[in-house]
């Protein structure tokens, strides 16, 4: 409450805004008539004992995002684990091997799958237990609780009950739905950031009943007693219904009682609130939907290679089947040594369709070999493993709030290495919300030296295209040497810079009185209150938005510090230069004609000390020019052209006007204010505005302010990249169009010289009988029109930027119009969209994503931008701002825009091609492996025998081929992380999906065929009848399944080690430790074997290793299966190479040490067209200059004397 | 982060806030190996080896497998050649009745199926060329399906190890057990289908031993089969199968049944019958005298007898060698096809003109 104090003393409602003096109509229509269903919930406030039994017993503030609890985990977690087909289809084949079907011992088909979907489980209730652990931060946050006796306490969130008097304090989030009862300020008002829900960043005004109004002190709670009723818990943020009985009467309540949980309390010292929804019934609660379970576009893919995989295990089981059901009809009955029929008709070749039967059941499970059982729990290890490295990349570590990047969901690494498009929230993502005072027009006159970003990096761009020569232009010095000198100013919200105007040396300018006049705007013309801070003594603003936060802040650094506000006085400490006292001067303010968005412009009507009425006024440069008078325009032509040079620097601009009151003029004026003001009907808005509009005419022009959004730290660097990478950028945002204009400039989305398609819905249209339609027209009709312009465009270089508000985009995201508007956007260089909800947020990402079937990243900090989050392919939530609603939605969470970059151009890329790799091999190594099973049959009679020991086959995918193939999901690098960022155009290997479209998937699978037909028919024929050693003797069944499977582990190994281009001692370890760990088990396994009555006994020692021919054909097979592969990848490389070829070439051969600038050169041209950010902007430029320059020239050379104005 | 830069930041994992890296403070002294390492790792900065497939790598990698294969495909053909192989078919030539038609059939199963009739055989063989000995006797049956599932899965490893597991019959179906449920011992299919086509070989009246010693796998006699094990029960019962054992000597020693034991992979195959320790000159004319027991007349089935001299790639391979050759001369093959395309069109290792963008450019 400290600070606080001067304030509360004000009644706001007077001071502010003609709103406030609105009647309050609610209190006129008597209590709500609420009866029936919807409306069943009673509220006793201050006891909530009473709401411990049912049907009072609502639920607790306890809340819970887990998926499971303790109970539910097991059969939950086992129900989702069986949701996979290729999981479900091993279960089945678990639970047949336990009969005589079964082509296997049980436990080599139940180990594996117990062991893979062990796994799994495991890594669920991990990710649980991190929810878990986010939820009871929650929950465990303490609030001051009225504990009884006008004592108030402590207590966590949890425990909470509907009912309980809280008490929040400034700056604090209300653990449950509130209704509002009393606040710091007299009149029971209080504000509200309500950003989390939102998104909005103006500060909402809620106000309490007057009649609660003298519950203001704990101690007055000590008897206080009421009854609410009111509507039952719904997900609706803008709309409340209920009655609060006080002291037997009855009022109604509105949404502005009503503070919601997760917004915040500000600008208020305190309030005292009456908890009426509590943990999931709480409208944010409500509002949040079950985050979707997203998979990844690679893993789509997937399935349909699994089914693929499956039909070929169904028509192989089928021929087997007929193949079986021939040969035990027409064969079998001959064949004595078998004993035909059998009891058990599992051979019976008199009813060879039921013994058919039983084989194909057994065939699908023998071939079963061809779906790899460890691909789904093997894929999981990699990714976790892999968000275990985003996790931990110190570069996108933020030292500041100490927040590393956190993978959220693990499964969709990859996806982030082909993103398409990304949807951008604009504050707290792009820009942090803060705005810097950086430059000013005063009477005419341009003030501040201090460069903005996007002009700083144009400065520079422009030296080396002229010392370089206009195509080597070395653009990675500009982009990121802007960092370097990062210039942290010294007073937050100023980084204005010139000695004339500082330290009072304005006073020796020429206009100085049109200085004076300019400062006293500054620093009159608001709605702030100042705060003291007693600790420094210095005073800080609480201004409604933050421009005029950094006004104030500007007015204080030039000498005029407001300090003192009253309900009817400004008070300004003006000090005219360094060595002089200050003096103190009071403003009496006589009116305030508040600031909206419709009216772009805010006034204050002032008496000074002298008796002048002034009027103060503030706006949009284009309102307050068609206001001036006559002899105002003085300035008009230099301050249009400053503020253009403003506009293009990326600042946000307003203009200054003033005007001189006559005393009498004055008061007829406020007299027809006053009426206005408190008339009561609908025409009251229309009546003030008009009124308003009558004062604020004949101004006087006194200058201009440039106002830098702060961009967040790297955001046009990292916009620059991603562009430069292909990625589309959209920005969504809450904010106003001009706001939205300002940020698309100083972030480089627009530059001048870009052709703006701006969509807006007219009212014009209003006069027709269906307004709606004739708007919808209008729109449809603009849209067309900006088609048909993008289109007729000749110039390559033209750039296109659509900009259309939330309420245009209503009719544009319906179903007739959303292709036409989404053909037009997709079109467009950039597209920002201003004004749109969360809803609409989420809706355009639907159409971004279901309209061009890319891949859409949606990036956000706030609760509005949720539906976003969860709706793209991948969220990514900004983490370190306050407010975790977006995070908790989001699939990735960094703590900056600008780690982005490094998130998708580095991580994304090499997860994607790593998964992709990593499945394409796998799908190999098991149709390698699956399809000599099914060869054998043909050899084996059809009968479901298989060559191999049941415990190679168990060991096959989980133990001797699994961790090279995760070494290769997890380290695998086609080029270093610095490579990856130098050359974005690389990251285009993603979306275009080179490595995992179905030729490749294709070609693996061929591959793996003549791997399988190599491995089975060269062993076969080497090994069939023939004696294989000195010996003499001959190999049996298990000799030649165990040469076979030797070939099998030798070349899947060899194939991962010529698919691999990057080797660590980890590499090196898995996939030589797996030909090698075959081996020792092999040993291991023939000493045991004798107790595990199989026939592998002594296979190694005794019968294979003395024999030469099992060495040397496994060297024959397991080069006669790679050759083919080696040669492919080699003659690709040599005659058709890939950018990551030359680049490891490159870097191989240490060119780019030896050739600088090649390198360079390189570095600067690998990207993709763009016509977004720093480096098109500056190529824009040259290219404006350069035709300039040519004009000039040719216009010179024909010696005539047109200028060229610029 | 940069080489030079002495702070570490160091990831825990806490329960309250999940993954944290926390900063260490510390000069480069103090680092610890480990922890670098450690950061190596987290930052996907280990050393690591990139190979690349460069032309003149490609080139000498298919070159040396060439000039390796080529000779190891010499040295088996050679090998192979150096074998001597004798191959008998005396399945058609040992029964009476020769016909295609039922008739004929009826009365070569009658004929073979009978106990009683005399399944003498005689068979004069010519020796091509010299045979060192050992010289192996192999019997090689066709169309026999040892690597049936009913066949492989029909015994019982525990009961042919030690007597006390005689019971442990359930895997032997069908022939686990006689009608009063004693055990059979050995039991299974493939025990009670054992051949039992026996050969007498002579020369010019001289008869040559043939040694039925060491036959078997020795850990076949020494570990799976127990030396105190004998046959119980064993074709006491109609349907008899193949061939009786004797019943005095233990399992481990009956080295016949030890090698049928041995499941073979394919239909076709042949099995060690025993050796000859005597060498057998050029066109010396032997004769085999058969007993033709076996009954392999049911189904389409070859016999045959073979002798053959062995080497270290084993019998007469030929395959291996060619194979070897043939993939040596594809590799050889590759090098020159690979060496003459980058002769006409050569690509600079390194060269940035081949950068797709540059590629794009070119063609605009």
């Amino acid at each position: 409450m400290a600070g606080g104090g001067i304030r509360a003393k004000i009644r706001r409602s007077s001071l502010y805004t003609f709103s406030c003096y609105r009647p309050r109509t609610s209190e006129e229509e008597g209590p709500h008539d609420i009866q029936g269903p919807g409306y069943s919930r009673m509220v006793y406030c201050n006891q909530p004992h009473l709401h411990e039994q049912k049907p009072l017993k609502y639920r607790t503030n306890y809340i819970s995002t887990t998926k499971y609890n303790i109970l539910t985990f097991l059969p939950k977690a086992i129900f989702e684990q069986f949701r996979r087909v290729a999981n479900l289809y091993f279960l089945l084949a678990a639970i047949l091997s336990l009969t005589d079907v079964s082509p296997f011992s049980s436990v080599s088909m139940i180990a594996p799958l117990a062991f893979v979907v062990g796994l799994s489980m495991a890594k669920e209730a991990l990710e649980d237990w991190r929810r878990f652990i986010q939820d009871m931060k929650v929950n465990l946050r303490k609030a001051s609780v009225h504990k009884g006796d006008g004592v108030f306490g402590n207590r966590p969130w949890m425990k909470i009950r509907v009912g309980d008097v809280v008490k929040v304090e400034k700056d604090q989030f209300f653990p449950a739905d509130l209704l509002l009862l009393s606040s710091s300020y007299e009149d029971g008002i209080c504000y509200v950031e309500t950003m989390n829900l939102d998104g909005e960043t103006n500060l909402k005004v809620k106000r309490a009943l007057e009649v609660t109004l003298p519950l203001d002190d704990d101690a007055t709670f000590k008897d206080f007693n009421a009854t609410i009723r009111c509507e039952d818990p719904n997900p609706s943020l803008y709309t409340f219904v209920g009655n609060l009985e006080y002291d037997r009467i009855v009022y109604p309540l509105d949404p502005s009682q009503i503070l919601l949980r997760d917004s915040k309390l500000r600008n208020t010292a305190y309030v005292y609130g009456v908890v009426i929804f509590t943990g999931h019934d709480s409208k944010v609660m409500q509002n949040s939907t079950k985050s979707p379970s997203k998979r990844s576009r690679i893993e789509k893919q997937m399935d349909k290679i699994i089914y693929i995989l499956f039909s070929l295990l169904v028509f192989i089981s089928f021929i087997s089947s007929i193949g079986f059901i021939v040969k035990t009809k027409n064969d079998m009955p001959n064949w004595w040594y078998l004993r035909p029929p059998d009891k058990n008709n599992l051979f019976n070749p008199n009813k060879p369709l039921v013994s058919g039967f039983y084989h194909l059941i057994t065939a699908l499970m023998l071939y079963g070999y061809l779906i790899p059982i460890s691909l789904y729990v093997s894929i999981e290890v990699v990714k976790v493993l892999q968000a275990l490295f985003i996790n931990r990349d110190i570069h996108m570590y933020d030292e500041e709030t100490g927040t590393p990047a956190v993978a959220r969901t693990s499964n969709l690494n990859e996806e982030l290495g082909q993103v398409d498009t990304i949807l951008s929230d604009k504050t707290g993502t792009l820009t942090c919300n803060q705005m810097d005072f950086l430059k000013c027009s005063i009477a005419g006159a341009a003030y501040g030296t201090h460069a903005s970003d996007v002009e700083l990096a144009a400065a520079k761009q422009m030296e080396s295209g002229n010392a370089f020569g206009q195509s080597e232009i070395e653009l990675e010095t500009v982009v990121t040497s802007t960092d370097e000198n990062e210039r942290k100013p010294a007073i937050k919200g100023f980084s204005f810079e010139d000695s004339r105007l500082m330290n009072g040396n304005w006073c020796k300018e020429p206009n100085a009185d049109v200085i004076l006049l300019f400062f006293r705007i500054l620093s009159i013309c608001h709605t702030a209150i100042p705060e003291l801070n007693e600790e420094t003594g210095d005073l800080t603003y609480e201004a409604e938005s933050p421009d005029e936060g950094s006004f104030l802040v500007a007015a204080k650094e030039f000498g005029f510090e407001f300090c003192k506000r009253t309900q009817s006085t400004v008070v300004v400490r003006e000090r005219y230069s360094s060595f002089q006292e200050p003096i103190e001067r009071e403003y009496k303010v006589l009116n305030l004609l508040d600031f909206t968005s419709k009216r772009k412009r805010m006034s204050v009507i002032v008496r000074d000390e002298t008796g002048q009425i002034l009027l103060l006024c503030k706006g949009a440069d284009s309102i307050i020019f068609d206001r001036l008078s006559k002899n105002g325009k003085a300035y008009e032509e230099a301050t249009t052209k400053h503020l253009n040079e403003y506009g293009e620097a990326g600042l946000r601009t307003l203009a200054l006007a003033y005007k001189n009151l006559e005393e009498a003029k004055y008061s007829a004026w406020n007299e027809e204010f006053f009426k206005a003001k408190t008339s009561i009907g609908g025409d009251r808005d229309v009546m003030l505005e008009r009124v308003s509009d009558m004062m604020e005419r004949d101004l006087t022009l006194v200058g201009a302010t440039a106002v830098e959004d702060k961009l967040q730290k790297g955001v046009p660097q990292c916009i620059d990249k991603l562009a430069q990478a292909g990625l589309k950028l959209w920005v969504l945002t809450g904010d106003k169009m001009e706001t939205a204009i300002n940020i698309g400039f100083s972030c480089s989305l627009l530059r001048p010289g870009m052709k703006q398609i701006c969509i807006t819905a007219t009212n014009e249209a209003t006069l027709s009988q269906d307004p709606e339609k004739s708007v919808k027209e209008n729109i449809l009709m603009q849209i067309t029109n900006g088609s048909q312009m993008v289109k007729l465009e000749k110039d390559p270089h033209a750039a296109f930027a659509l900009i259309i508000d939330g309420k245009t985009l209503t009719y544009a995201l319906e179903d007739d119009m959303k292709h036409q508007f989404l053909n037009l956007a997709v079109d467009c260089a950039s597209v920002i969209c201003c004004r749109v909800s969360p809803k609409q947020k989420a809706l355009v990402t639907r159409l971004v994503k279901e309209g061009t079937g890319k891949t859409t990243l949606a990036i956000g900090d706030g609760a509005n931008d949720v539906g976003m989050i969860q709706e793209a392919d991948i969220g990514v939530g900004i983490s370190g701002c306050e407010g975790m609603q977006a995070v908790m939605a989001s699939d990735f969470a960094i703590a900056q825009f600008q780690y982005l970059e490094r998130l998708l151009v580095v991580h994304g890329h090499w997860c994607y091609k790593r998964i992709a790799q990593m499945i394409c091999y796998f799908f190999y190594k098991n149709i390698a492996f699956g399809l000599t099973i099914f060869y054998f049959e043909a050899f084996a009679a059809f009968s479901g025998q298989s060559v191999y020991v049941d415990w190679y086959m168990l060991l096959f995918n989980v133990v001797l081929t699994s961790l090279p193939v995760i070494s290769l999901g997890v380290f695998e690098q086609d080029v270093d992380s610095e490579v990856c960022l130098q050359f974005p155009a690389l990251y285009q290997q993603g979306p275009k999906n080179l490595f995992f479209d179905w030729y490749r998937i294709f070609g693996w699978m061929g591959n793996g065929l003549y791997t399988s037909l190599i491995i089975f028919f060269l062993n076969i024929i080497i090994f069939y009848d023939q004696a294989f050693r000195a010996g003499g003797q001959t190999a049996d069944m298990t000799a030649v399944g165990t040469a076979m499977f030797t070939c099998i582990i030798w070349a899947v190994n060899c194939q991962i080690a010529l698919t691999m281009s990057h080797f660590t001692w980890i590499q090196h370890l898995f996939v030589w430790g797996s030909v090698t760990t075959w081996y020792v088990f092999l040993a291991f396994y023939g000493e045991l074997s004798s107790a595990l009555d199989e026939n592998a006994f002594r296979i190694l020692t005794e019968v294979l290793a003395p024999a030469p021919i099992y060495w040397i054909t496994t060297l024959l097979v397991t080069i006669a299966c790679n050759l083919p592969y080696l040669a492919h990848i080699s003659f690709q490389r040599s005659f058709n190479p890939m950018d990551h070829h030359i680049i490891q070439e490159i870097k191989y051969y240490r060119k780019d040490i030896a050739d600088r600038h090649m390198w360079k050169r390189e570095r600067s041209k690998a990207r993709q067209e763009t016509k977004i950010g720093f480096t098109a902007r500056v190529d824009a430029k040259i290219r404006l200059l350069k035709g300039r320059l040519q004009k000039k020239y040719s216009t010179m050379s024909a010696s005539t004397v047109i200028q060229h104005q610029t | 982060m940069k080489e030079d830069d002495p702070t570490v930041l160091k990831a825990e994992y806490s329960p309250s806030d999940g993954w944290r890296l926390t900063k260490i403070e510390s000069s480069p002294e103090e680092l610890t190996r480990v922890d670098e390492a450690e950061e190596k790792f987290t930052q996907q900065e280990l050393p690591a080896c990139k190979p690349i497939l460069t032309p003149g790598l490609v080139i000498t990698t298919l070159i040396s497998i060439g000039i390796i294969f080529v000779p190891i495909g010499l040295g088996s053909l050679s090998a192979s050649e150096h074998v001597v192989e004798i191959v008998d078919r005396y399945d058609d030539a040992c029964i009476p009745s020769n016909g295609d038609d039922e008739a004929a059939k009826r009365e070569r199963l009658s004929f073979i199926q009978n106990a009683k009739t005399n399944k003498t055989c005689i068979r004069n063989l010519v020796v091509p060329k010299k045979m060192k000995h050992p010289i192996h006797v192999y019997y090689q049956l066709d169309n026999f399906y040892q690597n049936h599932r009913r066949y492989v899965k029909s015994r019982s490893d525990r009961q042919y190890r030690s007597p006390g597991s005689e019971g442990d019959t359930k895997t032997c179906a069908p022939e686990s057990e006689v009608d009063d449920h004693r055990p059979i011992v050995p039991c299974g299919l493939i025990a009670w289908s054992l051949f039992n086509d026996t050969y007498g070989i002579s020369t010019k009246d001289n008869p040559i031993l043939i040694n039925k010693k060491d036959i078997a796998w020795p850990s076949d006699k020494n570990s799976k089969f127990g030396s105190n094990v004998y046959p119980k029960n064993f074709q006491k019962q109609d349907p008899v199968g193949g061939g009786k054992l004797n019943e005095s000597l233990p399992l481990s020693e009956q080295e016949d049944l030890l090698v049928w034991m041995r499941t073979a992979a394919l239909p076709n195959f042949r099995k060690l019958y025993g050796r000859i320790e005597t060498d057998l000159e050029a066109d010396e004319k032997i004769t085999v005298v058969i007993q033709n027991n076996y009954n392999t007349y049911s189904f389409d089935s070859k016999k045959q007898l073979v002798l053959s001299t062995t080497t270290w790639i084993g019998g007469k391979n030929d395959f291996l060698g060619k194979a070897y050759i043939s993939v040596g001369g594809t590799c050889l093959f590759l090098a020159i096809a690979f060496i003459l395309t980058y002769v006409i069109k050569p690509r600079p290792l390194g060269d940035p003109a081949y950068l797709s963008w540059n590629l794009n450019s070119a063609t605009r």
